[in-house]
């Protein structure tokens, strides 16, 4: 794809042509880095950048602004490491901020690949094709996601950076002192001359760096002279996140700022018809009230009156024939149009339907999975002040800062140059704050809410969801169906393997299988329903590992092999997805004895480039009661950059999978989602803790994404322990669903 | 109505509904941002804050009921721990640990799990498990748990 762009936009992609040397040409000569240095970055006298992401202070402290969010993934400090390795710095000068929402800092190496047509990360697929997003809006992306930051930016953005910026210093310093620059090391923030004993620091050089033309292709170093990167280095947002004092988008507060509650219509695609305006105008502190395409908004001047006053407005809708639809039909309607068979090329290898008529055996399964809803703690918010002279200040913890601010000058209809956005922390993300995604335009969003609201006042605004509104219109996780028919040979080999399912999402390769089949046919049916969906932590694999691997698992069974065995021999031309499985076998003793009523099961998945196995360990009691008791993890994501949050995010993805295979279930009734809170959209608790162990082998290999890879095997680790324990397969998520009382427990009762 | 409530040792007369919850009394009156809204019924336990010393959910709580009584939140943890340091040792543990990642429920499970310690300084898993309800969406629990037996063993 070639793209023609704007100069200045078109600079920026010429720049990131040579490897990471994209940063650095725009660095230094792009026109937006002046506009940057002079408002966003330079706050005090002396300060220069060194190129786009490092900035140096008088005082030698080197400043790295992140162009990515962080919602608890450690991505801030993990990228400042990338850049501060390369660079020599001392890292106790060191620092790190979120950037801002400026182009300057969109992810140029994500945009590069973007135009290349090469290796889209999985969550932006499809963006290109939202009609309401052009091409020429591409550079406004600043998004966090598809476990993407590490691995893109800061592989090819911060490393180089850093290195580009340590080659300066040192040539600098080689010009003032007349040496060549061979005898020239950067250690701690400084260049040293051992021949003469002279030295400087980074900040003094960086006025002689400046003038210097950065090297576009610099040299990196070999890890093994890493100093920084490997180290378990604690975060730097931590303090401020003990002490109450981080202020997330929720806890924007400005003068004269008014604040707005939604009373939604609960029916995804009914419209309000009517409400009691005059009777909720007369409430304390309530200011105005906006309709909205998907219910009304409270202006009130405390964020509780405007709550309370939403709540006691009455609307009558216009359900448009859409308080039909239940979970119920929705599943009936993904069977039917699977039966349907018009489905599109996933994969195609060899020739599946012909290899199944000679086969010894036949297996066939359907499994699903539910809606889930993110449940972020802290709930959408999102503040908006549109002035008097057309000019917008947007405050909000975003996953795209700058996709957000586009769409919101697009829904107020101010130009993006006239709007500012504040880029907040998250309280969570897991996929729920991205405005611009596929399927996601379809369906207007908290963003455009608080855009629409702001446009009615003079006055800052912040919008608030509850946390029903929360869990009642998120972007939820689809539900999915995916029938399997798979042939086995005399062996118990499988020789064919067949799946459809709906609905197709990201990344296209969640529903690939590993293992050597030698005829394969996955094709995907789109299945369309009101019901707004989007990304959830792992995206597709979320769905896809579930199915695959517990069917892998039903494939062992019915061959009469070890699960673990079984994935082996299908796996031995894959040296690290093989040497991961090994691991995690080997560390959860599989197949050393248990207790009675305990079982184990494994899983394995590859997603965005880090491969991770689960060995689970779960009893059912003798009332079917399911215990977790220990979940041991091994990870090839080929090097750690910080091993403490290389081993949160492990155990955070379990969690937030674990989360959702046990309980997790938004279901639709009467057209509308049937949960609404915390009670009946359950969460794990301390109590439900598994033993969570996490083994990491450092392969080397391209640098795999950490924020997603961990969550998706746990469901079909804990449904084959499930297997292993009770002989229930579980084809259906949530497991509370399920009743796992084993028969033997049921024929006593009965016998009682 | 008015209400005097006292916050971190700082006496505040407010007019307010009396049925007002004190999370929003504290958040959208006091601009004491630390104490989170996460459920607005209980559930989650982000709003926790200590009424008398007790940990108490703020989300549901009329600020009428706590009038005149001393009001904790994160703000003034440290202080009221009586640590000499701008933390309180429960906080130090927390950042020793490596306890936050979205940070955004900690406030309140840092004043559920304070409340437990001073209860109970050296509480068994299962008490924690009892006691500290809170809901993390991100999964710092093995790690609650660590710091707190970090505590314990101190």
């Amino acid at each position: 794809m070639n793209i023609k762009k704007p100069t200045r936009r078109g600079f920026l992609i010429a720049g990131g042509l040579a490897g990471g040397g994209l940063l650095l040409g725009y660095a230094w000569s792009g026109p937006s880095r002046l506009s940057l240095q002079d408002k966003e970055a330079a706050q005090s006298e002396g300060e220069r950048f060194v190129t786009t992401w490092l900035k140096l202070s008088p005082d030698n402290v080197l400043t790295v602004y992140v162009p990515h969010s962080d919602m608890g993934q450690g991505v801030i400090t993990a990228l400042a490491m990338m850049a501060a390795e390369e660079m020599e710095a001392d890292w106790t000068l060191v620092r790190a901020e979120q950037a801002p929402a400026e182009q300057a800092f969109a992810n140029e190496s994500l945009s590069q690949n973007f135009t290349d047509g090469i290796a889209i990360p999985s969550i932006l697929t499809g963006i290109n094709n939202a009609a309401w997003y052009g091409v020429a809006k591409l550079m406004h992306l600043q998004v966090t996601g598809g476990s993407s930051s590490v691995r893109w930016t800061g592989q090819h953005g911060m490393r180089v950076a850093g290195a580009a910026a340590k080659d300066l210093m040192i040539r600098a310093a080689a010009r003032r002192w007349n040496v060549d620059p061979s005898q020239c090391v950067a250690r701690l923030s400084h260049v040293h001359h051992d021949a003469s004993g002279k030295s400087a620091t980074f900040a003094e050089l960086a006025t002689d760096a400046s003038g210097l033309s950065p090297l576009s292709n610099p040299v990196l170093k070999s890890p093994k002279d890493y100093t920084i990167v490997g180290k378990p280095i604690p975060r730097f947002d931590i303090p401020s996140k003990v002490d109450g004092s981080a202020k997330y988008g929720i806890d924007v507060h400005l003068p004269g700022m008014l604040y707005a509650a939604i009373k939604f219509v609960p029916v995804f695609g009914a419209e309000v018809v009517s409400y009691n305006e005059a009777e909720i105008l007369k409430r304390p502190g309530v200011k105005k009230l906006v309709r909205l395409p998907v219910g009304v908004a409270v202006i009130a001047n405390n964020f509780w009156r405007a709550k309370e006053a939403a709540a006691a407005l009455e609307l009558k809708i216009d359900a448009k024939g859409n308080d039909k639809r239940t979970t119920a039909s929705i599943y009936a309607q993904h069977d039917k149009d699977i039966a349907a068979g018009d489905s599109a090329k996933d994969v195609e290898i060899g020739d599946a339907e012909a290899a199944m008529k000679g086969a010894a055996k036949l297996v066939e399964a359907t499994y699903r999975v539910p809606y889930l809803a993110h449940a972020c703690m802290e709930p959408m918010n999102c503040t908006v002040w549109i002035k008097a002279d057309g000019k917008a200040e947007v405050w909000v913890g975003t996953q795209d800062a700058l996709g957000t601010r586009g769409r919101i000058a697009d829904v107020a209809g101010l130009s993006f140059d006239d709007v500012t956005l504040h880029p907040m922390p998250l309280g969570g993300g897991f996929g729920r704050r991205i405005p611009v995604r596929k399927g996601f335009a379809d369906f207007p969003s908290d963003i455009d809410f608080a855009a629409l609201i702001a446009k009615e006042v003079d006055a800052p605004v912040k919008l608030v969801y509850t946390r029903e509104d929360d869990i009642q219109h998120d972007a939820y996780r689809p539900a999915v169906t995916s029938v399997f028919k798979v042939a086995l040979d005399a062996q118990g080999q499988p020789v064919a393997w067949r799946n459809r399912y709906v609905t197709k999402d990201d990344p296209a390769e969640a529903a690939h299988i590993p293992y050597a089949v030698a005829n394969q046919s996955i094709r995907s049916v789109e299945s369309p329903t009101p019901v707004p969906r989007g990304p959830w932590r792992s995206v597709a694999h979320s769905q896809h590992t579930f199915f695959t691997e517990s069917f892998t698992d039903e494939l062992a069974h019915e061959a009469g092999k070890d699960p673990f065995e079984y994935r082996r021999a299908l796996l031995k031309d894959k040296p690290r997805h093989l040497a991961v499985l090994e691991l995690a076998a080997a560390k959860a003793g599989w197949g050393t004895p248990l207790p009675k009523g305990h079982a184990r099961g494994i899983a394995i998945q590859e997603a965005f480039k880090t491969i991770v196995a689960e060995v689970a360990e779960v009893s059912v009691s003798h009332t079917g009661e399911l215990k977790v008791h220990r979940v041991v993890a091994a990870v090839d994501c080929g090097r750690m950059i910080n091993p403490n949050t290389v081993e949160q995010q492990v155990e955070s993805g379990i969690i937030f999978g674990l989360t959702a295979a046990l309980r997790g279930e938004i279901t639709i009734e009467n057209g509308a989602v049937a949960q609404s809170n915390f009670p009946d959209y359950e969460m794990l608790h301390m109590s439900d803790m598994p033993s969570i162990e996490v083994h990491v082998i450092e392969s080397g290999a391209e640098l795999g994404g950490m924020g997603e890879p961990a969550t998706p095997p746990i469901a079909a680790a804990v449904s084959n322990a499930v297997f292993a324990a009770t002989g229930k397969r579980i084809r259906e998520l949530p497991l509370k669903k399920h009743d796992l009382t084993p028969l033997s427990a049921k024929l006593a009762q009965a016998a009682e | 109505m008015s209400v005097t409530v006292k916050v971190n040792g700082v006496s505040h007369t407010l007019d307010v509904e009396l049925e007002m919850p004190l999370l929003w009394v504290l958040r959208d009156e006091l601009g004491l941002t630390g104490t989170k809204f996460g459920c607005g019924v209980a559930s989650c336990g982000a709003c926790t804050v200590h009424v008398d010393g007790e940990a108490v959910r703020s989300c549901v709580t009329p600020v009428v009921s706590v009038e005149n009584r001393e009001i904790v939140t994160i703000e003034g943890l440290a202080e009221a721990s009586g640590a000499k340091a701008a933390l309180a040792p429960i906080q130090a543990a927390w950042i020793a640990e490596q306890v936050p990642q979205c940070g955004y429920c900690q406030s309140g499970m840092l004043m559920a799990v304070s409340a437990l310690l001073k209860e109970k300084p050296k509480p068994t898993d299962a008490e924690i498990d009892e006691a500290i309800t809170n809901v993390c969406r991100c999964g710092t629990y093995p790690r609650v748990r660590a710091a707190i037996h970090s505590l314990s063993n101190a």
